[in-house]
């Protein structure tokens, strides 16, 4: 029997594999790796590809990954897969997009006190109704 | 006779209202069940996670990332989780309580406070507080996923590396179980690691492309997954909160529904005892 080692795949949302294997082959940045049991301590950003895990009984499962973190350590690895796809640019038009939210926000004040406003009126006219009724009910 | 209808009609009223608030809690008991699936699914990336930085801050790299070494905090920055709708009993308020306590004991050091709001009663009622509110996310739903903490969080690591914040801290309701749920402040930046026992030699990992390339990418990571999982915590709180909140108010409605029942019950009966000693009378003259 092969030497094994643990392997992880997970993503934000959910854990894709987890188990054992005999060696692995990732997508790292500067090319493909193969990682095998007793590797030195690694880590690397993933490139999207395929991550492939040969499991202890020959079989090779293939998972997709579009990008990411592998942390090699001497017998567990780690894939921490994205759900997104991540680039500098889209990320920083995501905070862009947080921060104008957030003044829009601030303009929309005036709106959002309106509507708390007439809130309060409506409900101290209610209250006047059923004061009204209460009233109605007494004298009769 | 009129007191009686009058009665009716409340019940009948009150009725609708249980309708309602039983069916809000059927609901809230359904979404609950699956945000708590979503909580569990998300676990295991924060866990394997958290391993990695605790790794990496017991090796020895030759690059220390600005995440990992502490400095003095002049500037604090906040990120607020809440809901974004109400009915949900005292689950943001509870938020606030906790967060303003926290930023209490800060304004008194001194320190300037930023916040970052997800869901719209944090902003609403953070910024009626005046507090400096720089970005916001609304409206995730109720199955967010992981990139719509990007942007939100993306803004606050970078006022953290601009020097505009000293620390960061995320601040949630915790899911302990359906009937508690506890609001949280945990700090993010500087990354406090987890302990690991054995730490004899010294080691350091192989970085791809270099190291200053994989921590940046590897550490917003870390901070967005754990905005993520405080999230997906929140959404199972909202609705177990929710579902308490309805079931009381379902209660409360029933109770009030028998209390009027026997008023109405009265007013009948007392109703049909004057009508008839009015004909006995009536017919006692003829």
């Amino acid at each position: 029997m092969a030497m094994t080692m643990h392997v992880d795949i997970v993503s934000a949302e959910n854990e894709i594999f987890s188990g054992q294997a005999t060696m692995l082959v990732a997508p790292a940045q500067m090319g493909e790796v193969g990682i095998m049991p007793r590797h030195s301590p690694f880590i690397s950003r993933l490139k999207p590809g395929e991550v492939r895990v040969d499991t202890p009984d020959g079989e090779g499962l293939f998972f997709y990954v579009s990008s990411g973190v592998i942390e090699v350590q001497p017998n567990i690895v780690t894939v921490l897969a994205d759900t997104a796809m991540r680039a500098k640019d889209l990320d920083e038009a995501a905070a862009r997009e947080a921060i104008a939210q957030a003044e829009r926000a601030m303009h929309d004040k005036q709106a959002n006190i309106d509507y708390a406003k007439a809130q309060a009126q409506l409900a101290e006219a209610m209250a006047q109704l059923r004061a009204l009724e209460n009233l109605r009910k007494r004298t009769r | 006779m009129a007191n009686a209808k009058e009665i009716r009609t409340q019940i009948k009223s009150i009725q609708n209202t249980r309708k309602i608030t039983s069916a809000m809690e059927m609901v809230a008991a359904s979404k609950m069940r699956k945000a708590q699936d979503r909580m569990r699914a998300a676990r295991p990336y924060g866990e394997k996670m958290r391993q990695v930085i605790a790794h990496l801050a017991h090796a020895h790299p030759e690059y220390r990332h600005g995440y990992l070494e502490p400095r003095a905090a002049k500037r604090v920055g906040y990120i607020v989780v809440t809901s974004d709708r109400g009915l949900c009993g005292p689950l943001n308020v509870n938020v606030f309580k906790s967060v303003v306590k926290d930023m209490k004991s800060w304004a008194d050091q001194g320190a300037e406070i930023r916040m970052v709001t997800i869901g719209t009663k944090g902003s609403a009622f953070f910024r009626r507080m005046g507090v400096n509110i720089v970005a916001q996310a609304e409206h995730l739903g109720d199955a967010p996923g992981a990139e719509d903490v990007i942007g939100p969080v993306n803004v606050m690591l970078k006022a953290y590396d601009d020097g505009e914040i000293d620390r960061l801290f995320l601040v949630f309701n915790d899911f302990v179980n359906t009937m508690t749920q506890r609001p949280h402040v945990e700090q993010l930046l500087p990354v406090v690691a987890d302990e690991l026992p054995e730490q004899s030699h010294h080691w350091d990992y192989i970085y791809e492309p270099d190291a200053k390339d994989v921590l940046d990418g590897l550490l917003q990571r870390y901070i967005e997954s754990l905005v993520y999982q405080g999230l997906v915590e929140n959404i199972a709180c909202e609705q177990a909160a929710r579902m308490i909140a309805m079931k009381s108010a379902t209660d409360n409605a029933g109770e009030l529904i028998n209390e009027l029942k026997l008023a109405y019950n009265k007013a009948r009966q007392a109703a049909i005892t004057q009508e008839l000693s009015e004909i006995v009378a009536g017919a006692a003259a003829v």
